[in-house]
């Protein structure tokens, strides 16, 4: 089980009829079990490349190779729930197979144990967000899509966040992608980060953090977010 | 409900005052039309032309409604029928009801399928308009959300577009009511042998202004009521969700 996206070229239309290039010549590979991060200048494309991966857009030249057998789960940089159903309902509408034990202890795991019935008008916008990953965990998703799933939370509640969502993805074999424009979420989340260039957009470079997180201390993390931050000035 | 109560019985008290000062023959007030409306609903004709006519309301409402959905739907979603479609929409929206009632009449004949349809042309552009513009308002991030998660047709339209469409629907449903009813009553007089209409004709013929409130004035009575019953308690269900303002 293996993730391969290669997008050759995906370009806009512009009003005026222009073809704009987003994308040229981006490729990478995840393996079973392992996280991604794609990092890189606002407005480079990321989303595009999000959308392309979860089946959205197919107008693009290039292939994406995902895991066929099982399901794409997703989170969005808005929560995107129903603002008419509970919770709950949000998460069963999604993953009507899923057990009641099951979204019993994502709910647990995630803090939503008491807000289950409330609507999300009625949720904290950290609340709204958690709501959301447990939606698409509770797919039981073996490609799981993040997109800046924790933008706009105050740094506090953010790494608590990113505290839950590596327990969660721990305990699961599944291939994460996430998006994010923050090197410390990226080094606490991924074990391999991709580093994306401005428009048209590529992959400029890979860093590897798997196996070294577990006992990397703060001189390693340094180091780490100095050879994003020199890849990042080189594209 | 008790503001719309004391509106309602003070536009009585406003009836009462200025046929007070007017000639009885031209504006009798509310006791003189009660009396009427008591004998007409004695001798059974109001009740039997009321039928009538709400039957008529209800098939030509729901036909349009239905027919109207469809379209507006079909239109909002689908750029090339929308330009296809939008010309028709603004011509029959802009055709007199009068003209859509007589070329019925003349076209299908003195019976009651001209007269239903021809009521049901008039209030399908609306439909549709109003639908339409629902559609458009649709969240298309909602829509990505549902096929990234794989919902299938059926629980998109249930779940994703009806909560959005609610209230167009409601609101196509209480101007759709009021136009049909007053169209029915045209089609009556012009070519139908019951109903309201007709009797409102008999009463012009008479010049008999209470006889004629007498049976303008129930159905009147029976929006408020599916107003007050049906379409307000469907909107509050319906936007249940929405957090209040404090």
């Amino acid at each position: 089980m293996r993730l391969e996206a290669r997008v050759a070229e995906k370009s806009f239309r512009t009003a005026a009829g222009q073809s704009v290039p987003v994308i040229a010549n981006l490729s990478f590979a995840l393996e079973e079990g392992e996280t991604g991060a794609l990092i890189g200048p606002s407005g480079c494309g990321k989303s595009t490349l999000m959308r392309i991966l979860a089946g959205l857009d197919r107008n693009f030249d290039g292939s994406v190779h995902i895991p066929t057998h099982g399901k794409v789960g997703m989170v969005f940089q808005e929560p995107r729930l129903l603002p008419w159903r509970s919770v709950e309902d949000n998460v069963r509408l999604a993953a009507p197979h899923a057990s009641d034990a099951e979204v019993a202890t994502l709910f647990a795991a995630l803090g939503l144990s008491e807000h289950r019935a409330h609507f999300p008008g009625e949720l904290s916008i950290g609340l709204a967000r958690r709501a959301a990953l447990a939606r698409a965990f509770a797919v039981r998703p073996t490609l799981l899509l993040l997109d800046e799933p924790f933008v706009s939370l105050d740094a506090p509640l953010a790494r608590q966040l990113q505290g839950d969502l590596a327990r969660l993805v721990e305990s699961r074999r599944m291939i994460v992608v996430l998006v994010t424009h923050d090197v410390d979420e990226a080094i606490a989340l991924a074990d391999r980060i991709f580093v994306l260039s401005a428009r048209p957009t590529h992959v400029v470079g890979e860093i590897r953090v798997k196996n070294q997180r577990a006992a990397m201390n703060d001189e390693e993390r340094k180091s780490i977010a100095a050879r994003i931050d020199a890849l990042r000035g080189a594209a | 409900m008790t503001t719309r109560l004391i509106s309602l019985v003070a536009l009585i008290c406003l009836w009462q005052i200025v046929a007070h000062f007017a000639n009885p023959r031209l504006l009798p007030g509310p006791m003189a039309v009660l009396t009427t409306m008591t004998s007409e609903a004695a001798s059974g004709a109001l009740f039997a032309a009321l039928g009538v006519t709400l039957t008529r309301v209800a098939a030509a409402f729901l036909l349009a409604m239905a027919a109207g959905s469809a379209i507006g739907y079909a239109m909002g979603r689908n750029a090339l029928f929308d330009r296809a479609a939008d010309p028709w929409i603004i011509v029959l929206l802009n055709l007199p009801a009068l003209v859509i009632i007589v070329l019925a009449y003349i076209w299908v004949g003195l019976n009651e399928a001209a007269a239903i349809s021809a009521v049901a042309l008039n209030k399908l552009p609306v439909t549709v308009v109003t639908i339409r513009e629902g559609v458009r308002a649709l969240d298309t991030r909602l829509d990505e959300m549902a096929r990234v998660f794989g919902f299938s047709p059926v629980k998109r339209l249930a779940h994703v577009v009806a909560p959005q469409l609610a209230p167009y629907f409601a609101a196509a449903t209480r101007a759709g009511l009021s136009l049909v009813w007053k169209i029915v009553l045209v089609v009556e007089l012009m070519g139908r042998p019951n109903g309201v209409g007709f009797e409102i004709n008999t009463a012009f013929q008479l010049f008999d202004v209470p006889l004629l409130l007498a049976y303008a004035l129930p159905f009147t009575a029976i929006m408020l009521v599916i107003e007050t019953l049906a379409v307000q308690p469907f909107e509050r269900h319906v936007s249940r969700w929405r957090p209040r303002a404090a």
